[in-house]
């Protein structure tokens, strides 16, 4: 196991120095800059604008600029950003909390709700429950979030008046009741998408499972069905789902861009984006190596859990 | 995202009105400026304010403040916070009359706070005003606020102005003066946007770009900084000891809600109590004329729509093709049926609202007969695919602006269909804010742009920037006349205006000027933006001024009536 880790430890770090590389250098080439935002200033000059191009040391060699960035990362400086001059990894930390809260009640909801649908839809294969999940699930994947959730405001928030039009609380009532109140609606919008692509997922690995020979032993065995379904199907169904379960890791740090944008909720992917169209460097390249870390923690988290609940996979 | 990332144009267009007399006022059209705001009957302050401040007030704003240091790089959303937090030595209202803040009267060569060759500036400064920390504002201040923009190593905002000052001398902690290098009459204009930032704290960092006060700013303000939740929101408190009048709201909240339809539910649902930057898009209004306990306010904006042209391209060269072009275009189709009527037509680079606005040029006229016979008479032929060319050179170009702004996307597409009218040949060529306004439209790379401008320098009418052979960055110049416009009487009108202090001289020489550019065309106006705000009702104070970026300048003066 020691030798597993150690080799993907190296494996990660040459992974993700690639990573800031290409990330610093098409971030970089690509046309526009922060300072496009002050290019319709009243009263703005090119030679201003060059100014301040120069004190923000944009002008030097993109080799240079990637060493004294990449050092100091190193060290645990990420920079500054360009917006508020605040510390990146301050920044990234503001977000993160709203994003997590978002993300671990939406991935609950569907996974919980997931697998019952799935192991359900497989046990009762081609009923009507099972049809309505196929299409259900269909239908959730199609619809796209950002109209569905601001039907949902529509509905509940403009028209009945039961749910918040978004944010993350009521300014002047942070308790734990409001928060909750708020978090309904877009926890509900985004657990939906997930919920379907788990169920569809369950009820693959359902399916192979019950028909493995083992299984048909155990029902020779005289076992009760429901015997059955907790010790060996669900049980080894729920093998292949802790690796996409690893591969979400990352989105549940990164956030939900779309649904946070219509929630009008503060996390890491509207910090993204606002980042990108405003071209702040430093904390586009701490967001993307956050990400990038994540996604390759989960991925290990991924298989070194799969090994521990999987007795004949062996890590070396 | 149903919007552009970032406005296109920011600050206020002016007027001094000290020294003017009333029939010039008129004269000069203040009647016509008046006319765009559009207010509902009893919409001006009803009730009284109350004895001390009570309530609070939810802005929305659909782009983030992150800029509270006022002296750095910002936008328009920033400095809707820095009215709040902060306070230059005079300011202008909504007339664009200029109201002394922390000075104690605005200096103008009538009254000796400018010299009569308009060299030296004297300024007496407001006593007894006290920072949101309790230390006493002094002339010290104030010259460390102007040493700090000149500082190279310091990232200042705009320098215009700043870097002509000489020799600044504190005489005593409440008056001041300075020495200009050259006679700069725009200049009281851009302190009217000049917060002053306290030297006991920022002097104290060791890099006042990265300097704690950056996210916690001290102000002379009406309201002092309480919070910031990145991404959300901005709480502001009451300054009891504020020097001005107000604050009659006890905390104001600035919301971020990156989405205009979003924000427009917020709206509707109470969430937010007033709906700022980028406001109420035209195709809501009406929905929103119909909410019950809502005022809603269509104020007039510092912007023109524009379509400008690159004149160094070989299809723009003569003034017979841009004359044409302009004929061609159904700009009253553009407002009315993209716009739902809401902005004004314009036909020049100032807002309406500007005393140095020149109400007497030809109106636009769309007549594609008249485009055509112009045309035809400059010799461009209808050539391949029914393109007119001439000398080789076809007359087709690329147009282009910010990708997913579909309002705009649609107005390309109705000139797209004008012009093909008329054998011209227009290709839409959109692309991301953070790129089109960067080298493209710097550095002159592009053929055309539809753009909304504001081409004047703070409240001032001074266009030198934009309009100036010397200032093409293309060219090595320093200003922003990516068109390449050149004309050596406009250059010397620009320089006349902005070196004469006389408002009536200006005025004409203003007039002259914006002849010569109409008669020109390097960029074809098509209207004056309208901005759509509105407020819960009950909620007064709110007047929309075109000599601000955000109209959020006035929050000291606002309260609720119930």
């Amino acid at each position: 196991m020691t030798r597993f880790l150690l080799r993907r430890l190296g494996q990660s770090l040459v992974l993700l120095w690639l990573v800031s590389v290409i990330g610093f250098a098409v971030l970089h080439l690509a046309p526009g800059g922060p300072l496009s935002q002050f290019t319709l200033t009243p009263g703005m000059t090119a030679a201003q604008l060059k100014l301040i191009a120069h004190q923000l040391g944009l002008d030097r060699p993109l080799p240079v600029q990637y060493w004294e960035w990449f050092s100091r990362m190193l060290v645990g400086n990420w920079g500054r950003s360009y917006r508020d001059s605040q510390p990146v990894l301050l920044v990234i930390g503001a977000h993160i909390w709203p994003t997590l809260e978002l993300m671990v009640s939406s991935t609950i909801i569907a996974i919980l709700l997931g697998t019952w649908v799935g192991v359900l839809g497989a046990i009762r294969r081609y009923s009507l429950f099972d049809y309505l999940a196929t299409v259900g699930a269909m239908v959730a994947l199609s619809i796209p979030t950002f109209w569905f959730g601001l039907v949902v405001i529509y509905i509940f928030s403009v028209k009945l008046g039961w749910l918040p039009a978004g944010n993350l609380y009521t300014i002047g009532n942070g308790s734990l009741l409001d928060y909750l109140h708020h978090l309904i609606a877009p926890s509900l919008v985004l657990a939906l998408v997930t919920i379907a692509i788990w169920s569809r997922y369950m009820r693959a690995a359902m399916l192979e499972v019950i028909n493995q020979d083992y299984v048909r032993t155990a029902r020779a065995k005289g076992l009760p069905e429901r015997m059955i379904l907790i010790r060996h199907t669900i049980r080894n169904a729920l093998l292949p789902m802790i690796t996409i379960a690893g591969l979400q890791l990352p989105t549940l740090l990164s956030g939900a861009l779309v649904t946070e944008t219509v929630f009008t909720w503060p996390g890491m992917g509207r910090l993204f984006l606002d980042s990108i169209s405003y071209r702040d460097y430093p904390v586009i390249m701490g967001v993307l190596m956050f990400t990038a870390v994540l996604v390759l923690v989960g991925n290990l988290f991924a298989d070194v859990l799969y090994a521990v609940a999987d007795p004949r996979i062996r890590l070396d | 995202m149903t919007d552009e990332s970032f406005r296109d144009a920011s600050l206020p267009g002016g007027r001094i009105l000290s020294g003017v007399s009333r029939r010039q006022l008129l004269a000069a059209g203040i009647g016509a400026g008046t006319a765009g705001l559009i207010l509902p009957a009893g919409a001006r302050a009803q009730g009284k304010p109350p004895a001390h401040p009570k309530g609070h007030a939810i802005i929305g704003f659909s782009q983030e403040p992150t800029v509270f240091n006022p002296l750095m790089p910002h936008i328009e959303v920033d400095q809707g916070v820095h009215w709040n937090l902060f306070s230059p030595l005079w300011s202008a209202n909504e007339k664009g009359e200029f109201l002394p803040q922390l000075a104690m009267e605005v200096p103008t060569i009538a009254n000796g706070g400018i010299s009569k060759d308009g060299l030296t500036w004297h300024v007496k400064l407001r006593p007894g005003v006290k920072w949101h920390d309790g230390a006493p504002f002094t002339a010290d201040d104030v010259k460390y606020t102007f040493d700090l923009i000149n500082n190279k190593k310091f990232r200042a905002w705009l320098r215009n102005g700043f870097s002509l000052m000489q020799d600044i001398k504190v005489i005593s902690p409440t008056e001041i003066s300075w020495k200009m290098g050259k006679p700069y009459a725009p200049f009281a204009s851009i302190l009217c946007w000049t917060f002053m930032v306290p030297q006991h704290v920022l002097a104290k960092a060791s890099d006042p770009n990265t300097a704690p006060f950056n996210n916690a700013p001290v102000g002379t303000g009406p309201f002092m900084w309480k919070e910031r939740v990145p991404g959300d929101h901005i709480t502001l408190t009451a300054n009891p000891h504020f020097f001005g009048t107000g604050p009659y709201l006890e905390e104001i909240v600035f919301k971020y809600i990156p989405d205009l339809t979003v924000m427009f539910t917020q709206f509707q649902t109470g969430a937010i109590d007033y709906i700022g930057l980028q406001g109420i898009t035209a195709d809501h209004y009406k929905q929103a004329k119909a909410l019950k306990d809502r005022t809603i306010v269509v104020g007039p904006a510092p912007f023109i729509e524009s379509i400008t042209l690159n004149l160094s391209k070989p299809q723009f060269k003569e003034r017979a093709v841009r004359e044409a072009l302009y004929y061609a275009m159904d700009n009253q189709a553009i407002i009315d049926q993209i716009y739902y009527g809401l902005p004004k037509p314009s036909t020049t680079i100032l807002p309406s609202q500007s005393w140095a606005y020149n109400p007497n040029l030809p109106k636009q006229v769309h007549d594609p007969k008249k485009a055509k016979a112009i045309l035809d008479a400059a010799g461009w032929k209808p050539g391949a695919g029914g393109v007119r060319e001439k000398n080789g050179v076809q007359l087709a170009f690329t147009n282009s602006t910010t990708a997913g702004n579909h309002v705009r996307e649609e107005a390309q597409q109705l000139l797209q269909q004008n012009w093909q009218d008329i054998g011209v040949k227009m290709t839409i060529k959109n692309m991301p804010a953070a790129v089109i306004w960067g080298d493209y439209f710097n550095l002159s790379h592009y053929d055309s742009v539809m753009v909304g401008e504001d081409f004047m320098t703070g409240p001032d009418p001074d266009v030198t920037v934009y309009f100036d052979s010397n200032a093409t960055p293309a060219k090595g110049g320093s200003g922003q006349n990516t068109m390449e416009y050149n004309n050596p009487e406009v250059d010397k009108l620009l320089l006349q205006g902005a070196t004469t202090f006389d408002r009536p001289v200006r005025q004409k020489i203003y007039w002259k000027l914006a002849e010569l550019i109409r008669h020109d065309l390097p960029e074809l106006p098509i209207f004056q933006y309208a901005t759509i705000e509105g407020t819960k009702k009950g909620l007064v104070g709110y007047i929309p001024s075109v000599y601000v970026s955000c109209n959020t300048w006035n929050v000291n003066t606002w309260y609720w009536t119930s």
